[in-house]
């Protein structure tokens, strides 16, 4: 069996930045296993910009942000394989992957890294009702057809779910010449970025419905038509708001999820709420050797932060692989507290952990003035204000490995948004 | 001019193709739309009855047994997944158990072997998801599961290669007396035949009609369904019946033979015969029928629902044989659920009674095997590693899901009768039909079935007809003038 220090499962901005930080951090014998025909993931297809603004201070399409990191992991000669499907992984790292070039093949790997992305969360699991026809297409499908391969998926459009992606395909829809009719939204916000709602709807005259969803698709072959419904708190549709919309493509943008099948498989261990897996300061999962980064870990809003969080994936798999970094003698737990829905990290070892560690999280509602306060024992750690947070738009706090040296008895520490009195 | 012509390209009308293939006949499958297996066979229960449902006496419990006794072997001759998982009927209450009882002698007087009455105790050890309140059940060992695509492609692919000729997108409209049987209307031009085969499932009433004073009334009722990802396949071992009531057999929980849950159906009348959309409300009901006999259901692993029709005839019967009135004529209506189960021996019996009727010689040569679509997945690592160095198509995977390879998509479009759709893909080789129901693989496979057929990708449809996956290419609407201006 073929032996390789470090595989990378997944060619995407996560997979890129990671195999880029563990060369710079010494490891020389890596490669990348890539299932699409070039490397760059799901960038490839985000042609719009807003892209690496705090990676390079500057304004890139997502084409172009990918472009940056193939270019390092060229220069670098990093080996990619591509077309390659990871079928396999063993609890052992045993890796077994397959493509036409190479055929069927296992490498043992001294460290994974495991950056496959997520998918997107498809009609069925919706529970849409309605009939089946031609025409449902998943946001992120849709924008494959369009930005890659030049199709119009279809001509008039009504958009469910207001995630970021359904956004941006709503613009761009309309600028390749389609009607997009209205974005309905499940939740009383959108889980997109604000920037994306003035700039991809408010921009084009695209109206928003809040609390709102497809309650039944029409036509038996292709999409005849949609019909939307107003939801209650619980989020049921009220009956007596029905509106009916006549399109042709309904396409969906309701929530991202982790892909972890192989990771499951493998034993490693997943977190109920992001569907990704429970890692520690070191984004090492239950499985020594085992690491996880970007939207395989917790479905990020920015790449710039997949891409931080892939670099510190990679130094984690360098120091694993030259003999350092063992499990220190206790991890404190993080617990996600009031108004915080989970936080990644799950846990951190005070002792390996690096000066200034970033933890992300996401909110459970839309809150105003408010605290972000990190705490241990009843101590605050760590407190910022925020003006708002609003669970579209992921949020982090930093901490410090001499204020957790300084807790020797901390059982936990707890994340949680202090409001406003 | 056919000896015989077989309306319906479903399980029914595939069966009785691939067994009249064994005589000496020119026999013409005609089907409403481009693929087999495109109405009530596509969307049901996916199980192999055991048998003990029907009422004692019936052609419904008579073909059921004899059905369910003949597809393990089938699946063999013919390659197609079954697996005989066994299946339990639940009996949620005291009151219930004389009917459970009953059931029980039923299920023997019918011929059903394997039959066991059951404690709590020993379904709770079997099935440790089965709600606590049980109270009793029967095991019934010969239930089974299977592929109901994979059957009924399996059937119309036999009967093909033994000379069964099929003709897609032609939906009869109507029938004229010849002299020797037969002039059969369709919207895609006549066809004459010595006998008529109506094994046109929720339409076979209508048909009939068309020639019979003595009316049938085939009604539809829908059954919704949730399917649920691998991850929930393991919930249940067996088939989890509730004990049969007044609505039909209540809704079900089963592993599918792909290793899925499946849950449903619940039974709703409809308006028309096209009305195979779910609702709310249907969802809802199975929902809680189901959890009226397992607990913790996962239903956050749902990956689909769908709706199926039943050929609901009024009086819960398979109607097979000539039409008095309609000498030539031959009816297989009605087939309703068990119909996936009986329908290897409606092919038998319907073969046979037209092979009486025209006096039909065995054939020599007739080959009653045949070889499914590769699955790489069951082969060991050494033969899948000489599979992909052989083809390197095997190399490639496209739906990432459900790991299906470009080799395993192009055999199903390329071999006789092969899928000309997304769904007839999906159908044959599960491509899309996993966890991300085709977000990733849909434009690979539309690219392979537009290169393989020679069509443009805006040709490419989800299943046939008008269900075109394009619309056309970016700005093909900002024609000149328009007033959008160049772009």
């Amino acid at each position: 069996m073929e032996r390789c220090d470090l595989v990378i499962t997944g060619g995407g901005p996560a997979g890129l930045a990671a195999a880029v930080s563990a060369w710079e951090a010494g490891v020389r014998d890596i490669v990348v296993l890539e299932r699409d025909q070039e490397l760059g993931g799901i960038l490839n297809q985000c042609i719009h910009s807003g892209f690496g603004l705090h990676t390079f201070q500057e304004e890139l399409t997502g084409p172009e942000y990918a472009g940056r990191y193939v270019e390092k992991v060229r220069r670098l000669g990093i080996p990619c394989l591509l077309d390659t499907m990871v079928l396999e992984l063993s609890p052992e790292k045993v890796v077994t992957a397959m493509s036409r070039e190479r055929g069927l093949f296992q490498i043992q790997a001294g460290a994974v890294i495991l950056a496959m992305g997520c998918r997107e969360r498809a009609r069925g699991a919706l529970r849409i009702p309605g009939f089946r026809p031609a025409g449902i297409y998943s946001a992120g499908t849709a924008q494959r057809l369009v930005n890659m391969e030049g199709f119009l998926p279809g001509r008039e459009v009504v958009v469910l779910g207001s995630g970021d992606i359904g956004l941006i395909m709503a613009r761009r829809m309309t600028l390749e010449g389609a009607k997009v009719h209205v974005v309905a939204e499940l939740l009383p916000y959108s889980g997109g970025l604000k920037r994306n709602i003035v700039q991809c709807l408010d921009d084009f005259g695209i109206p928003l419905k809040l609390s709102h969803t497809v309650i039944d698709i029409q036509g038996r072959e292709r999409v005849e038509g949609v019909t939307l419904a107003e939801v209650d708190a619980n989020l049921r549709p009220i009956p007596g708001t029905e509106e009916h919309y006549r399109c042709d493509t309904l396409l969906l943008s309701c929530g991202l999820i982790p892909e972890n099948e192989l990771s499951r498989a493998a034993g490693v261990a997943l977190h109920p709420t992001t569907a990704g897996p429970l890692v520690d300061e070191s984004l090492e999962t239950n499985l020594p050797g085992v690491f996880a980064c970007g939207n395989v870990l917790h479905v990020h809003d920015l790449v710039d932060f997949v891409s931080e969080e892939a670099a510190a994936a990679g130094r984690s798999a360098a120091r694993f692989l030259s003999g350092g970094g063992a499990r220190g003698h206790r991890t404190i737990p993080l617990r996600a507290g009031k108004g915080v829905r989970y936080t990644v990290p799950a846990a951190v070892d005070p002792v390996r952990m690096d000066e200034e560690i970033v933890v992300r999280f996401r909110v459970a509602g839309v809150y105003q003035d408010v605290s972000v306060v990190a705490s241990c024992g009843g101590e605050p750690l760590v407190r910022k204000k925020r003006m708002i947070v609003s669970p579209g738009e992921m949020e982090e706090v930093r901490l410090k490995r001499a204020d957790l040296l300084a807790q020797p008895d901390a059982e936990e520490i707890t994340v949680a948004l202090e409001m406003k009195a | 001019m056919y000896d015989i012509l077989i309306i319906g390209a479903g399980v029914s009308g595939t069966a009785i193709a691939r067994e009249l293939a064994r005589y000496e006949a020119s026999i013409c499958v005609v089907e409403r739309c481009e693929d087999v297996c495109c109405g009530t066979s596509k969307a049901n229960s996916a199980i192999v009855h055991a048998g003990f449902d029907a009422r004692t006496g019936s052609l419904m419990a008579r073909l059921n047994v004899e059905g369910s006794r003949m597809i393990p072997q089938l699946a063999r001759e013919l390659d197609f997944p079954y697996r005989n998982n066994g299946s339990l009927v639940l009996c949620m209450s005291e009151e219930d158990l004389p009917a459970l009882h009953s059931l029980y002698e039923r299920g023997r007087n019918n011929g059903v072997t394997g039959l066991r009455l059951l404690s709590r105790e020993e379904i709770l050890a079997l099935e440790p998801n089965v709600r606590e309140d049980v109270t009793a059940g029967m095991e019934a060992a010969t239930g089974g599961i299977v592929c109901p695509f994979g059957m009924n492609v399996a059937f119309a692919e036999n009967a093909a290669e033994n000379g069964v000729e099929f003709r897609f997108g032609a939906a009869v409209t109507g029938f004229q007396r010849t002299a020797d049987g037969w002039r059969v209307l369709t919207d895609n031009g006549p066809l004459e035949a010595r006998i008529v085969v109506n094994a046109a499932g929720v339409y076979a009433g209508e048909l009939h009609n068309m020639v019979s004073e003595r009316k049938l009334r085939v009604i539809p009722r829908r059954g919704e369904y949730y399917l649920l990802d691998h991850a929930a396949g393991g919930f249940v071992g067996h088939t989890i019946f509730q004990l049969p009531g007044q609505n039909g057999k209540g809704v079900l929980v089963t592993p599918t033979v792909h290793g899925n849950l499946l849950v449903g159906p619940n039974a709703c009348g409809v308006d028309t015969l096209e009305s195979v959309n779910t609702t709310a409300a249907g969802l809802e009901e199975v929902r809680q029928k189901a959890e009226n006999i397992v607990r913790n259901l996962p239903l956050g692993q749902v990956i689909t629902s769908f709706a199926g029709l039943r050929a609901h005839e009024e009086g819960h019967e398979f109607i097979i044989g000539e039409a008095e009135d309609a000498p030539g004529f031959i009816d297989c209506a009605g087939i309703e659920s068990p119909g996936l189960s009986s329908a290897p021996a409606i092919g038998k019996m319907v073969a046979e009674m037209v092979r009486d009727k025209l006096l039909l010689s065995q054939r020599k040569g007739f080959k009653a095997t045949r070889k499914g679509i590769l699955n790489p997945a069951a082969l060991s690592f050494e033969e899948r590693q000489k599979l992909v160095a052989r083809d390197s198509a095997y190399g490639h995977v496209v739906c990432r899901c459900e790991g299906i390879t470009e080799g395993e998509i192009l055999d199903a479009i390329r071999r006789p009768l092969g899928a000309r759709s997304l769904d007839g893909v999906k159908r044959r080789v599960r491509a899309g039909m996993g966890r991300c129901q085709g977000g990733f693989c849909t434009p690979r496979v539309m690219e392979i079935l537009a290169s393989e057929l020679g069509i443009p990708m805006e040709e490419v449809t989800k299943c046939g007809g008008r269900s075109r996956m394009l619309a056309g290419v970016n700005k093909d609407g900002y024609a000149e003038g328009d007033g959008h201006g160049a772009v």
